[in-house]
């Protein structure tokens, strides 16, 4: 296993979290999940769930992501805290 | 509040944490699960099934009941958001421009209606005509994204992907078509109609699988006794039904994924939105 870069992918996905969580703008916030998920994805790949990697690729990066969008453009843009 | 929603979070992780202490570590081949049941699956799935995908003949053959529940759960989240989004009421504003002139009318009274012909032209309020580069490209994907997922449906026996997968990435190419032309465009090619009767569809032809082998004398979900409908080779009926079972899977999840998007895009009125 290529511990390297597993470890830089968990601190691409802890930052990614982290942001998520605080950034104000809610579509930047569903355009981060997707990086989250696509990063979980590389992680799922790297140890070798392909069957996992694939439906976090394609639900999670990317039909969750059309549906958070989707949500912000009938809600709103901005959180209140 | 804040500050004790955060000792609130750090608790809770911490816990968590200190939960996964006690899980084996990643790979470790003296853990319970890999002494007692992936050997068996490992050793005999090939020669139980002949499908040499391991994880598809787990969950579409031996976990096939608990597949067929969760095809039943997106099948219910699809529902939920019919029943709570859909809007049958008519639509209070609409605006119309005449295309030779580029004048725009704007109706406040939904009953009245225009003796349209072709020179009008029905406007979306938020929607924005998407450029052209956008629909050519748009137009040029989609159909390999649908063989795609066809593919993906069809080989999930052999490589990694399934109904689950396939059916998402159909549903997503219907998606990006409402999305780089209009959703009138999606709307009047995939009717509502024809989306609700495939992800009901998709969920009958799992369990109707499971009902045809009990039919033909063995327990629920078991293909091996569907056997004598095949009229050669009787051994690969395993794949065969778990064949059968992804494409219900895929069918269903590719329905719901698009009524999920067109139900929270147009608030419930199928008319006009991202």
């Amino acid at each position: 296993m290529l511990w390297p870069i597993d470890l830089i992918v968990l601190t691409f996905v802890i930052f990614c979290a982290i942001a998520a969580i605080t950034v104000k703008d809610l579509l930047g916030t569903a355009i981060l999940f997707s990086a989250y998920s696509f990063l979980m994805c590389l992680l799922w790949a790297v140890m070798g769930a392909v069957d996992v990697a694939f439906t976090e690729a394609s639900v999670g990066a990317g039909v969750s992501t059309v549906f958070f969008v989707a949500a912000v453009f009938r809600t709103s843009r901005r959180t209140k805290d | 509040m804040k500050f004790i929603g955060f000792v609130i979070v750090c608790l809770t992780g911490g816990l968590l944490l200190y939960g996964t202490m006690d899980l084996p570590d990643w790979g470790d081949p003296n853990s319970p699960a890999s002494t007692h049941l992936s050997d068996y699956y490992i050793e005999n799935i090939v020669a139980e099934t002949r499908v040499p995908n391991l994880v598809t003949a787990v969950l579409a053959d031996y976990r096939g009941y608990d597949t067929m529940f969760e095809t039943a759960v997106v099948f219910c989240a699809g529902l939920a958001c019919f029943l709570l989004l859909r809007d049958f009421r008519p639509k209070q504003d609409r605006y119309f421009r005449h295309v030779p002139t580029g004048v725009m009318l704007h109706f406040k009274n939904p009953e009245t209606r225009l003796a349209a012909g072709h020179e009008f032209e029905h406007m979306d309020k938020e929607w924005v005509p998407s450029d052209m580069i956008i629909k050519t490209v748009c137009r040029i994907l989609i159909p390999f994204i649908q063989i795609y997922a066809l593919y993906v449906v069809a080989h999930g026996d052999f490589s990694p992907g399934g109904g689950f997968q396939g059916g998402v990435i159909f549903g997503s190419s219907l998606i990006l078509m409402a999305i780089s032309y209009n959703l009138k465009t999606l709307v009047k090619r995939v009717t509502e109609k024809f989306l609700s009767i495939f992800a009901a569809t998709g969920v009958l032809i799992y369990v109707g699988l499971g009902v045809g082998a009990m039919l033909m004398g063995g327990h629920f979900l078991d293909y091996g006794t569907l056997a004598p409908l095949l009229p050669s080779d009787p051994g690969h009926i395993r794949a065969l039904g778990m064949l059968g079972v992804e494409i219900g899977v895929g069918i269903a999840v590719m329905a719901v994924m698009v009524i999920i998007y067109v139900n929270i895009v147009s608030k419930g009125r199928h008319d006009e939105g991202l």
